[in-house]
């Protein structure tokens, strides 16, 4: 068992990531953290998810995520050379006293302080897991008030990763906003 | 050209070739069937419960090989949809389900009649939707008929709210696809097919393991070609009977956990196992550490996630049967292999798996041989679920593909009567025999009078044992004899037909047999006999849950003779 980054580009459409979550739960998968987000074409998201299985296993819950018709390409980028972040949002509870040395532990981190009140401050943090994990545990000890982390986003080093798509292939337009009978103008059944 | 969404789905249905829709009609959907009347050339099949039409439309798709189609109304209509929609999902029959929902104001709200059809057969589509557009019909017809057939098939769902139906949109159905997540490998990779031919080559106790795949790809001409140039023994999954003549030489049968003894044990001693369109499922590998322990696997797909999903494989091919048989055929080299086919001949009359005892009281093995032989066995064969269908695999010789229409994946009891529904509308000049046991004929029962309306000259068997057959069987076997809930009883079936109006017949005694069948055959339309049958017989050979291929249980036997 190791953790596996898979990423995937799937079609921007309603319900897609319902149709990759319910696929890792009803294969009994657990999805460690999944990040999605726009890429550099229209209409189609970027989806990096981290899971925990064996190589056979997680080789075989690719495929089946293959198989979804939303899941334009998908790649085990585990074993490759890659580039791997998560941000997170710290509030660590603050004194007088001991705001100056949560702002050394944060510049050591290079990370950064986006916001500051009479009794904590507000940090933001780039990195790997670890890195994060590492100021988190330096940070606790001046007590930790709220944690939010994005999931890895990752992407293979070189020109051409995995997901490169070859040719701008025609995309569907987007939906036009389009005005639709409200419950009083239209009867059920 | 303007249409309402109700006629751009019919004219994108025409446009797919639709000609037959199975379903049943109710508050979201009526403005679809209230536009039929203007497209006579969709005949609709009106069912008694949605699970029917479901299972119809599967029918359909099977025997005939087109896509299946069944429409039912949002809510109630769309959940008893479910089984006949996952039946065909396990078994990758194609099939497209339309669903009629809630206007698009109500979506969300639990409104009357509300469920989220897309999200219940997420897990048993191939892909489904919901169309919030009239202008996005004809796109969606045209994905969703395409996704069901091409690749491995199976079913995709259309969800279509009761106000998109009436909107109003330019009807123009696209000549182009735009699915950029489907792209089905058709060519095997040469390597592996060079691979493939080696270790085919340099076998000596190779067996083929043909099952659906086969038929799907319709490539029964490559599989003969393949098995007669290595002289390779093939053994068939339920699924795959019909794709190799069982008259053939090399045909050994059905393996698995009711398989022919010598098929299985064909498949224990192999040293390369050559899988084609099958998935390893557990009732044909039975433990899968114990799996042809000394063979080498080669494993042929159109679908990569079966690769590897079960049993570990040496050589994977990942394509379409037919193009990749018919590659691997111009590299294997002919043979002979006398030693291991008659190796395998000896097992079989050494395990004479499908002799039927003597008896004076009335045996289902018996009726179903009796089906066999007065039919010539030129029918289509449709059964339900447990002990009758696994007589019904091995009583009956199959030699043409789609000869034998059985749910294999997921297993619905009731699956019988409206399958054999849609296999009759799909072949009319077919016999069609519907072989179906006490239990699960009662499931959909009501069908009966879709046979009657639509006047389907269907043949129906009953093999009433009063009990639930196999779970019995299985109580017998494996929980001393405690028959909790399986013991049945039933309608006089007989009379419930000639109620719905069908000619019947009850016969108790085997001399009957013969003369009721020549009778149904004869009758012209529908006919159901109910064969009164022993009540505890078990199936035979059958290898024990969790017991490898090779440890069969065979029927005890006063004397096992030749054959």
């Amino acid at each position: 068992m190791a953790k596996h980054t898979l990423v995937a580009l799937v079609e921007d459409k309603p319900g897609v990531l319902n149709r990759v979550a319910s696929l890792f739960r009803r294969r009994g998968f657990n999805i460690d953290s999944i990040a999605v987000g726009h890429t550099e074409m229209s209409g189609l998201s970027r989806m990096t998810i981290i899971v925990d299985g064996t190589v056979a296993s997680v080789e075989q819950v690719r495929k089946q995520l293959d198989k979804l018709i939303d899941v334009v390409r998908v790649s085990d980028i585990t074993d490759d050379s890659t580039i791997a972040r998560e941000l997170a949002l710290i509030k660590v509870k603050a004194t007088p006293a001991t705001r100056s040395e949560i702002i050394q532990v944060v510049d050591i981190f290079r990370a950064n302080i986006v916001d500051v009140a009479t009794d904590s401050v507000t940090v933001e943090v780039t990195g790997d897991e670890d890195k994060i994990d590492s100021l988190f545990r330096l940070l606790k000890g001046f007590g930790i008030r709220e944690v939010a982390r994005t999931g890895r986003i990752a992407m293979t080093r070189g020109v051409a990763g995995p997901l490169t798509v070859d040719e701008a292939k025609p995309l569907r337009e987007a939906p036009r906003a389009k005005r639709v009978k409200s419950t009083d103008e239209i009867s059920n059944l | 050209m303007k249409l309402n969404g109700a006629q751009i789905l019919c004219e994108s249905l025409i446009k797919e070739g639709v000609d037959t829709m199975f379903g049943f009609p109710g508050g979201a959907v009526l403005p679809f069937y209230d536009i039929l009347p203007e497209y006579p050339q969709l005949r609709h099949i009106l069912v008694r419960h949605e699970q029917g039409a479901a299972h119809a439309a599967d029918g359909y798709a099977r025997a005939s090989g087109k896509v299946g189609v069944c429409v039912a109304t949002s809510g109630p209509g769309a959940t008893n949809l479910v089984t006949g929609i996952a039946a065909a999902y396990l078994d990758s029959a194609p099939m497209v389900a339309i669903t009629g929902q809630v206007a698009r104001p109500f979506i969300g709200k639990d409104a009357f009649q509300e469920i989220d059809i897309t999200g219940i057969t997420l897990p048993i589509t191939k892909h489904n939707y919901l169309v919030m557009r009239a202008e996005d019909i004809a796109t969606v017809v045209k994905e969703a008929f395409h996704i069901a057939r091409e690749g491995r098939p199976g079913p995709v769902l259309i969800d279509i709210p009761r106000d998109v139906f009436i909107e109003e949109a330019e009807f123009r159905y696209p000549d182009r696809l735009n699915l950029r997540g489907h792209r089905p490998t058709i060519q095997g990779h040469p390597a592996q097919v060079k691979k493939a031919a080696k270790l085919i080559n340099e076998a000596k106790r190779p067996v083929i393991i043909a099952g659906r795949g086969v038929i799907i790809s319709g490539a029964c001409s490559q599989l003969k070609e393949l098995a007669e140039k290595g002289q390779i023994p093939v053994v068939n999954t339920l699924l795959g009977l019909g794709s190799f003549p069982q008259s053939h030489v090399l045909s050994f049968g059905m393996l698995g956990m009711h398989g022919a003894a010598c098929a299985n044990l064909a498949v224990d001693a192999a040293d390369l196992i050559i899988a084609i369109g099958m998935r390893f499922d557990d009732r044909a590998t039975a433990k899968v550490s114990g799996f042809a322990p000394h063979a080498q696997i080669i494993h042929i797909d159109i679908d990569p996630a079966e690769i590897g999903k079960n049993i570990r494989v040496d050589v994977p091919i990942v394509g379409d049967v037919a193009q990749v048989l018919a590659a691997l055929n111009k590299q294997v080299t002919s043979q002979s292999r006398v030693d291991w086919i008659s190796q395998i001949e000896e097992w079989q009359r050494e395990h004479p798996s499908t002799t039927i005892r003597e008896t004076e009281s009335l045996l289902p093995q018996y009726v179903i041989r009796q089906i066999y032989e007065t039919t010539g066995g030129n029918t289509i064969i449709v059964t339900g679920v447990g002990q009758h269908q696994m007589w019904s695999a091995h009583y009956f010789q199959y030699e043409r593909p789609n000869t034998l229409i059985s749910s294999g994946g997921l297993g619905p009891m009731g699956f019988e009567l409206p399958a054999a529904v849609g296999a009759k509308v799909a072949c009319p000049e077919e016999t069609v025999w519907c072989i179906a046991g006490d239990g699960g004929f009662q499931m959909t029962i009501q069908e009966l009078a879709t046979i009657v309306q639509e006047n389907l000259a269907v043949k129906i068997a009953i093999i009433n044992n009063r009990f639930l057959g196999m779970v019995r069987q299985w109580q017998q076997l494996f929980y001393q004899r405690r028959y909790v809930a399986t013991p049945l009883s039933g309608p006089d079936f007989v009379k419930v037909a000639e109620a719905y109006g069908i000619a019947a017949l009850k016969v108790t005694d085997r001399l009957q047999v013969i003369p009721a069948i020549e009778q149904a055959m004869e009758h012209q339309g529908p006919f159901l006999i109910d064969f009164v049958v022993e009540p505890e017989e078990n199936v035979y050979p059958m290898v024990p849950p969790g017991a490898a291929l090779a440890e069969i249980i065979e029927e005890q036997r006063e004397e096992v003779g030749a054959r």
